[in-house]
């Protein structure tokens, strides 16, 4: 039995078609996924996010076991900034990666993926042992709703009186939203700009009901995980069990530079990433671009002539673009741009040519 | 979901409708509302044959890729080229403008279920 967030009963009522996703039933989309792709991109799109974890760490020492525990610099952020970063095992494989929000001196908020929010929590702690800090998983009582596009800022404007002009891209405050307490970040995985708001559980339905009403003069209409996986897809971002795995290090995923070496004390993975950041990786990742509609997927080959050189990770036909978009590991022989490749679609070998990343990005 | 009476389906959620020797094939709304936005869709050429039960194309939404299979066998005399260009009529027009092939049967054609046999099949989905 999959586990429903608090919007359940909400997504249900707009006529949402489910799917299991890291074992929560979550709306894969309203009505149309590209219709909703296409208002994220030109107006704004509503998102729950509630499956993904809120484990927050306080203390005195909040900052240090952060620092111990994950491979950033998280001493570093400023109270009210964030931090994308990741937490890898003793070994440098990628346990997942993490937006940290620094709430104060004191206080941080860690937010993992659904798919890994108990290996998570687990770890934080475990490695909190002899820290002089606590840490507390809320995932069950914290929802989180996003608005995400380019009429964001006039719907969130709408119904608050924080200073979104002081709030700046990785950065939150807690704001008040129509007598609902939420944090209010400026956060997002759709490469536009966008707030993620962070609130309790029961208040949700409310909220949700409150920025829809806000939102519809500005075009917002509730979106599916659906156009979120194109919307990050075309944004370059990586997704936790496509572009990352525990197999992988940062620097093996093309993501070493969150981690920061430089930072005093040790941390866990420090060694054998120290290793893993010396060897050239055997692969790289790349975004590949399609001819035609078919669009390369998950686990496809890429081919130099017909020699096996590489796999797809994700890929879909842009809904913005218009053409196939692809992230894919190839041999680092072939990760140039420019390279001329192709990709075994069922069957089919298309070409592709390596492009760089992001396929797109807002104006 | 609008299941016309006069069509007959099969369980892989294709629809049929017969004139005379020919056939025209489709994909049902049922079909074509579980698969999503589609984006792209795989056609035999004219001339060439289909066999009953065996896939003779695939279409694509966004998220997935599904086989198409014949529910009868012959020679396919018209392919709906409007798809390749618009795939998305056969979201918004699955048994009129969103037709895929016209087949010139050969043989008998196979036990197909009424639209009220369908309906209960897509109810149990």
């Amino acid at each position: 039995m999959s586990k429903e967030t608090s919007l359940h009963g909400v997504h249900k009522g707009l006529g949402a078609l489910f799917t299991d996703f890291a074992g929560w039933s979550m709306p894969v989309r309203y009505a149309s996924e590209l219709a909703e792709h296409k208002a994220v991109r030109e107006a704004a799109g509503l998102f729950d996010l509630s499956h993904m974890a809120e484990i927050h760490v306080t203390g005195q020492e909040a900052a240090d076991v952060l620092d111990f525990a994950l491979v950033g610099n998280l001493t570093g952020v400023k109270p009210g900034r964030a931090r994308y970063t990741m937490i890898c095992n003793p070994e440098g494989g990628v346990l997942d990666d993490l937006v940290v929000y620094r709430l104060a001196d004191e206080h941080y908020l860690v937010v993992a993926n659904a798919g890994n929010a108990q290996i998570v929590a687990d770890a934080l702690e475990e490695r909190v042992a002899g820290f002089d800090a606590v840490v507390d998983d809320r995932s069950e009582t914290t929802a989180l709703i996003a608005v995400q596009g380019p009429n964001a800022a006039a719907i969130i404007g709408a119904v608050t009186d924080a200073d979104l002009g002081a709030l700046k891209y990785y950065a939150s405050v807690p704001a008040v939203v129509k007598g609902h307490d939420v944090l209010l970040a400026r956060t997002g995985y759709t490469g536009e700009d966008g707030f993620e708001l962070f609130v309790n559980a029961d208040e949700a339905p409310a909220l949700w009901r409150l920025l829809m009403d806000a939102g519809e003069p500005h075009g917002l209409v509730p979106a599916g995980l659906a156009c979120r996986d194109t919307l990050r897809l075309e944004a370059g971002m990586p997704l936790y069990g496509n572009e990352l795995s525990v197999e992988q290090s940062p620097f093996e995923a093309g993501l070493g530079r969150v981690v920061k070496f430089e930072k005093p004390g040790d941390f866990v993975g420090r060694a054998a990433l120290e290793e893993r950041s010396k060897a050239d990786v055997p692969r790289v990742r790349v975004g590949l671009k399609g001819t035609g509609r078919r669009a390369p997927r998950h686990g496809y080959r890429v081919l130099s002539g017909d020699t096996g050189i590489g796999e797809v990770t994700s890929g879909a036909l842009s809904p913005t673009l218009g053409y196939p978009i692809a992230m894919a590991y190839v041999d680092r022989a072939y990760a140039e741009p420019g390279t001329e490749l192709s990709v075994d679609i069922r069957g089919r070998i298309e070409p592709v040519e390596v492009v760089a990343l992001p396929f797109y990005s807002r104006a | 979901m609008s299941i016309p009476e006069n069509l007959k389906y099969t369980k892989e959620h294709e629809w049929l409708s017969l004139d005379g020797d020919v056939a025209t094939v489709g994909i049902t709304a049922f079909a074509a509302e579980s698969l999503g936005d589609i984006v792209f869709v795989q056609l035999p050429d004219a001339g060439s044959t289909v066999t009953a039960g065996e896939v003779f194309g695939e279409v694509e939404s966004t998220k997935s890729v599904s086989e198409l299979y014949a529910p009868v066998s012959g020679e396919v005399v018209e392919v709906n080229e409007a798809t390749s260009d618009r795939p998305e009529v056969i979201n918004s027009d699955p048994y009129t403008e969103g037709w895929l092939l016209k087949v010139r049967l050969t043989g008998d054609v196979p036990e197909l279920l009424d639209a009220a046999a369908y309906a209960a099949l897509t109810q149990e989905n």
